[in-house]
């Protein structure tokens, strides 16, 4: 019997450390009746920790929430009795499980070592068949029929802008250049996503291949992981893995023996956003200030050091192992016309299962939200979602049969970018959504081009008035005017999508905008300045809100109604907060 | 002219590879805290590299920085999830206890507390983290307890080191 503890940066964050050094202690104490071992990220955030009881037989049956002092029971019941517990059951192959339609309605490429393998044991993804498709392709020895191979399946970038993988390839292998060199972009700056975080804790390997087989189709012999620097447990994994494939021979020189040689180095992000847009990420490495530079040329013409590199999210990396041993048919024939295979989103915000969760692409945006994910915490009115991060969108709930693919989502005025998902109920306010981005991509800009730099700053400002009842007449067209302007007067990703998150909640929620702009309300009951709040009579006069309010604005004696003084009011909320009884005091 | 002590550039093997600016400033920043400004100096004359890029550089990414930071580094996300969640309250709860406010230290060197875009913990939001610990699904309430234990904590510490 085996015992796993998913140890990704959501398990650590709840205590699964504790789960596994208990663990530990219980195996060193009764002796060996089981083996433990470390896996990544099982995908359900909702539930960790989570552990995994493999029994000889080889069912798997995962408990969620396991603190250490739910092991007593597990190891009377499950391991010594054999009797799984019904009531701590996620998930069992065995179809049993509270949480079956989070797992079943899955399809686990990119994912499909996730939570599986040890992440930092080599011996543990070559017995799932690692490196097998480097070995493939090495002995194919066909760089044209491998790039023909990944064109044929479809694949797309998977960091957002949706680029024929196999296309890049080709551009990258006709340019002319000494060396060449394969990037992995894993900066993943976007709030809200954090998929590839979990990869690379969790399969780091199957990233490393990926690279090995982008290498050898475009004549690369040097490789780059770009990691965000906030990503510490990534990094640790990464360098570990890295030095496990060197020594095993899968990095290195003269791989396979077929005179391929390939290494790879890690740098570290030092903390800026703008980072993730490939020419800013290539000045970064270069040790430069991370400011994009105009394109073309491209990188594949030149790139890192002037030379042709090829630029590939850890995501797509991820996905080419599979591709290569399963054949490009069996990708293409997931998705749609236009998106084949599967694409994985991060879920979170308002949702009831937040966590990872790999889709086919084609599935519509509620059989995400209610069919994987269970729908809307504590069941209130799903609003919207947004996708694609800063430079994405939100999508209403009117909308939300859209399908998940890059065609159907950009023409919402969202992109499907890398992934990202947060859903937003009523009580989300849109126009502090939007500003919320703003304030983020103005912080962001590198400031190279004017209408990046200013016209954020000046669309941040309208978007506070807005959010603080200062709204001045016109704002809304003033908003919609720059957003226009940035979008044409910039020169890199993050200024043109930036207004996006203004334009789609423009598009679909402009009575929310108008009621903060003409009638200073906010309609979600978000915008602190914007609210009145009023004592009714169901009061019960416990003094409780008195003590709150820090502008002495209610008054009242124990037993009788208070009252509250709008002129002496600051909106605060704290009398709101902290009153236990339903609809005492009522906000508009 | 400081000692070596802890930072001795001749060890670093970023010396000598295209593109050490950042690597270099990371490592200096990560033994002495922040990047002083003889530190920088000296890495324009062991690399030749212009003192205004490496102030450049330095001054472009977040994570350099040039005042020390507190004894634990508070960083409170937020990032979209957190952000719906109610991140500004939990900043407002942090700001309120140990009276300071963002990018700013304690008087007593302790605390200091930034705002950072996203952890990557999205479903346990709203998240802080506290040196390398993640506290996930916090309340106001909640994160005044942890920075009350965290205060505690240091106070015994302090006796401790006096007795």
């Amino acid at each position: 019997m085996k015992i796993l503890v998913g140890l990704g940066t959501c398990g650590i964050a709840a205590g699964a450390e504790r789960t596994y050094q208990a663990l530990a202690e219980r195996k060193a104490a009764n002796g060996a009746s089981f083996t433990l071992a470390k896996t990544g990220c099982i995908g359900m955030c909702y539930r960790e920790p989570i552990v995994e009881i493999r029994t000889k037989a080889g069912r798997r049956y995962q408990y969620g929430n396991m603190t250490a002092d739910k092991l007593d029971r597990l190891f009377s019941e499950h391991v010594e009795a054999g009797r799984p517990i019904a009531e701590w059951l996620l998930w069992s192959d065995d179809g049993s499980g509270s949480e079956l339609a989070y797992t079943t309605q899955q399809n686990r490429i990119v994912l499909r070592n996730c939570g599986f393998i040890d992440p930092e044991s080599i011996e543990d993804y070559l017995a799932v068949g690692g490196y097998q498709a480097l070995q493939q392709v090495l002995a194919q020895n066909d760089p044209d029929a491998l790039i023909a191979a990944i064109i044929q399946s479809g694949l797309r970038g998977r960091g957002g802008a949706g680029f024929s993988t196999g296309m890049k390839w080709r551009f990258t292998r006709m340019a002319k250049g000494d060396h060449k060199y394969v990037i992995c972009n894993a900066d993943e700056g976007d709030p809200g996503a954090f998929m590839d975080r979990s990869v690379l804790e969790s399969d780091p390997h199957s990233v490393l291949e990926g690279m090995a087989i982008a290498a050898f189709a475009i004549g690369a012999d040097t490789g780059y992981i770009y990691c965000r620097a906030e990503y510490p447990k990534a990094i640790e994994r990464l360098t570990l893995a890295i030095a496990q494939a060197e020594t095993a021979g899968w990095l290195g020189e003269d791989i396979g023996k077929g005179g391929f040689s390939f290494s790879i180095r890690l740098k570290e992000g030092a903390g800026a956003f703008v980072c993730g847009e490939e020419t800013a990420l290539i000045a970064s490495i270069e040790g430069k200030r991370g400011m994009p530079r105009v394109r073309p040329p491209f990188p594949a013409v030149r790139g890192l050091w002037g030379r042709p590199t090829c630029i590939n999210n850890v995501e797509t990396l991820a996905n080419l192992p599979w591709i290569v041993t399963h054949g490009a048919a069996a990708f293409a024939a997931l998705g749609t016309k236009g998106s084949k295979g599967t694409k994985v989103f991060a879920m979170a915000g308002k949702i009831k299962r937040g966590g990872l969760v790999e889709v086919p692409m084609g599935i519509s945006i509620r059989q995400i939200v209610f069919g994987v994910c269970g729908g809307i915490k504590e069941d209130r009115k799903f609003k919207a979602v947004q996708m694609g991060g800063p430079s994405g969108g939100c999508i209403p709930s009117e909308l939300q049969d859209t399908v998940i693919d890059y065609e159907s989502i950009t023409k919402t005025g969202a992109i499907m970018g890398s992934g990202g998902l947060v859903v937003m109920d009523e009580t989300t306010c849109m126009v502090d959504v939007a500003r919320f981005f703003l304030d983020f991509t103005q912080r962001e800009s590198c400031g190279k081009c004017t209408f990046c730099r200013m016209g954020t700053k000046r669309m941040l400002e309208i978007l506070t008035r807005a959010c603080e009842g200062k709204s001045r007449e016109g704002d809304i067209e003033r908003l919609e005017e720059l957003a226009e302007r940035v979008k044409n007067g910039s020169q890199c990703a993050l200024g043109q999508t930036a207004p996006n998150p203004v334009l789609t909640t423009l598009k679909y929620f402009r009575s929310e905008y108008e009621a903060h702009v003409n009638n200073l309300k906010c309609p979600a009951h978000k915008c602190g300045p914007l609210l009145t709040y009023q004592i009714t009579d169901a009061c019960v006069g416990c003094l409780l809100c008195i003590k709150a309010c820090s502008a002495g604005a209610i008054t009242g004696e124990r037993k009788h109604k208070h009252t509250l003084d709008q002129s002496k009011c600051t909106r605060c909320g704290q009398c709101y907060k902290v009153c236990n009884v339903e609809g005492a005091i009522s906000v508009d | 002219m400081e000692t070596h002590r802890t930072f001795d550039f001749r060890n670093q093997h970023f010396v000598g590879q295209e593109g050490r600016l950042i690597p270099l400033l990371q490592k200096a920043q990560e033994t002495e805290g922040c990047l002083t400004r003889a530190r920088l100096l000296e890495i324009h004359r062991e690399t030749g590299i212009p003192l205004s890029s490496i102030y450049g550089v330095a001054t472009f990414y977040a994570q350099c920085r040039m005042t020390p930071v507190g004894k634990n580094l508070i960083r409170v996300c937020h990032g979209t999830a957190c952000h719906v969640a109610g991140a500004n309250d939990i900043s407002a709860a942090v700001e309120e206890t140990l009276h300071i406010a963002n990018g700013e230290t304690t008087k007593d060197r302790l605390f200091t507390l930034e705002t950072v875009s996203c952890i990557g913990c999205c479903s346990l939001a709203p998240v802080i983290m506290i040196n390398h610990d993640t506290h996930g699904n916090l309340s106001e309430k909640q994160v005044k307890k942890v920075l009350k234990q965290r205060q505690a904590d240091a106070a015994a510490d302090a006796k401790g080191a006096k007795a």
